[in-house]
């Protein structure tokens, strides 16, 4: 079983992003479950989603304490969550953010992707508020390998209410120009 | 490796789902109040009134005693009715229930399972459901969504059925199901069909042909005759389900095997009865136990009305030991669940029962916790836990 946790803000789509990562898997014949914690919703508060794949069916219905990956939609959550909880050196790290991985450490397996340039040349959303969860799937895809690219470009197709092309576009950018820190 | 794909033809969270099983079951008639967490329910439902998916007539009422109120008077016209909250909108429902269930009307509703205040708690917890208990109406506890979408159309079947006529609530844990995507298998329509034929209510409101319905009685009249005949048909309606469920594994191959599921139980020495969600997360610990070399099994209650005594005093009849975990409480009192269950083993089984309470307002059921239930029911501890609380138990 592979464990997914997203951290993100309200409005930032990290919900949305758990269910197309499952999309995904299932795509690949896994079986998959998705869900948000929900908390008291408002724009710009901490989320957290959560996503399991597994080669069988999944009886687990906890919250994710131990994490094989941690995606980070928004690196100011760094600071205001426990976004590393329960991770490993083995578990994948993989932030939204213009830095390069060693800027982030070296207890993970870091990989950093500048989402939110993807987001803007491909016009999805604006300045203040892009729509990065969707180039987040790609750099995750590549980062792990746990879905194919394709899986990974076709969900964010389905799942995207509009610009279905733009978001598409946007993980496969995100997956060629993620940074993966254990390569340096 | 199974493929899930070829067994699923959907991702859907559990609220989506119930909304599915409701227009698969061809309901006529759908009220709704809107309450966290089921209010996703009946947002999807008036899309597909909207989309023109759904032939029913689609009321927003002012409060859920309304919408239970308007659903038991479609249903006394003789149309399938259908309704869903949660909470404290199901409190606000209470005088309904017993209406509705008085009246033999075998309406199904949806209910998410979340915590009453105070404090204003918006997650799981089965407390509402457990508080109607004696209204007269069936009960069932979903683990999936695949089960969420099933047992409406199983519900309906078991409602509507001529020796059963009470009306059926399924129960959906606040999230953990309601808003939790997972790969669901949609049958077909026409497959519905055949397993679920229209109602036809026998007695209906009808103006050419005037009747009293509910009216009075005194002391004398048949009002105990009334309630002793509800007592018998929540009793038969055991056999109803389990003739259901046989026929819903025959039909679309999913085998809910009855009253209660059970989980690894062949040779168990040791067993804990859990419901809902918490009897998913049971099962993958009991099999991450039994790769330990641990003798542990699951029963998972589907059922608590009618509840299944026979069936528990069957699969514990083996066992050394059983603990029964509540995500509910009764105040000067055990756990719902353990109650019953102690009071099934009376006189029939002297196997010692371990009571928990865990996972109040919505509070996650680790599988370290699951662990420490089950070291509990192995050492023989007898007696009521609190489990997973801030005290360090």
């Amino acid at each position: 079983m592979f464990e997914i946790r997203f951290h993100g803000r309200g409005g930032q789509g990290a919900v949305t992003a758990s269910k197309i990562l499952a999309l995904a898997a299932f795509k690949e014949g896994r079986y998959v479950i998705s869900f948000p914690f929900f908390g008291t919703e408002r724009r710009g508060a901490p989320v957290t989603a959560f996503t399991r794949i597994d080669d069988d069916p999944i009886r687990l219905k906890t919250q994710i304490y131990t994490p094989d990956a941690v995606v980070v939609l928004d690196s100011y959550v760094l600071g205001s969550a426990d976004v590393t909880g329960g991770m490993s050196e083995k578990s994948y790290f993989i932030v939204n953010t213009d830095r390069k991985p060693e800027e982030l450490g070296r207890n993970f397996r870091t990989a950093t992707v500048d989402a939110k340039s993807i987001a803007l040349e491909r016009k999805l959303g604006d300045r203040t508020n892009p729509i990065i969860n969707t180039a987040m799937i790609g750099a995750f895809a590549r980062s792990t390998g746990i879905v194919s690219r394709e899986s990974a470009i076709e969900a964010v197709r389905e799942l995207s209410p509009r610009k279905k092309d733009e978001n598409a576009e946007a993980a496969a950018d995100a997956y060629e120009s993620v940074r993966l820190g254990w390569l340096n | 490796m199974q493929s899930a794909q070829r067994k699923y033809n959907a991702i859907l969270t559990g609220n989506d789902a119930v909304a599915v099983g409701a227009k698969l079951a061809r309901v006529g008639f759908i009220s709704a109040y809107p309450i966290t967490p089921q209010t996703t329910i009946v947002e999807k439902l008036a899309e597909m009134v909207a989309n023109r998916e759904i032939q029913a007539r689609y009321v927003e009422v002012e409060s859920e005693h309304s919408a239970l109120a308007a659903t038991f008077a479609s249903e006394l016209a003789g149309i399938r009715s259908y309704t869903a909250t949660s909470s404290h909108g199901l409190l606000y429902m209470h005088e309904m229930l017993h209406w509705t269930a008085g009246m033999r009307l075998p309406v199904v509703m949806s209910v998410v399972n979340r915590a009453l205040g105070p404090p204003w708690n918006i997650w799981t917890e089965q407390t509402d459901t457990m508080n109607q208990k004696d209204t007269g109406w069936m009960q069932v506890y979903c683990e999936s969504n695949q089960e969420a979408l099933d047992t409406i159309l199983m519900g309906y079947r078991i409602a509507e059925s001529e020796k059963v006529m009470l009306p059926l609530m399924s129960m959906e844990d606040a999230f953990v199901l309601s808003h939790t995507s997972e790969p669901v298998s949609i049958p077909d329509q026409e497959e519905v069909d055949g397993f679920l034929p229209p109602l036809d209510l026998k007695f209906r409101i009808d103006t050419n042909n005037p009747m009293g319905y509910g009216s009075y009685s005194t002391p004398d009249g048949p009002f105990m005759e009334l309630k002793k005949d509800m007592i018998e048909s929540m009793k038969n309606s055991k056999n109803t389900i389990r003739e259901v469920t046989r026929n819903f594994a025959e039909a679309f191959g999913r085998d809910y095997s009855g009253l209660i599921e059970e989980y690894a139980m062949d040779d168990a020495d040791y067993a804990l009865i859990a419901s809902g969600t918490l009897a998913s997360t049971g099962k993958y610990v009991v099999g991450k136990m039994r790769e330990a070399g641990r003798k542990v099994g699951l029963i998972r209650l589907r059922f608590f009305r009618p509840f299944p005594d026979e069936e528990i005093v069957k699969a514990t009849k083996n066992l050394k030991g059983v603990g029964v975990l509540d995500r509910s409480v009764s105040y000067g009192s055990s756990g719902s669940i353990a109650n019953e269950v102690k009071s099934s083993l009376y006189e029939k089984s002297s196997i010692p029962v371990t009571g928990f309470v865990a996972g109040l307002g919505g509070r996650d059921v680790r599988i370290e916790e699951f662990e420490k239930m089950f070291d509990y029911i192995e050492k023989g501890k007898t007696g009521n836990y609190f489990i997973g609380d801030r005290e360090g138990n």
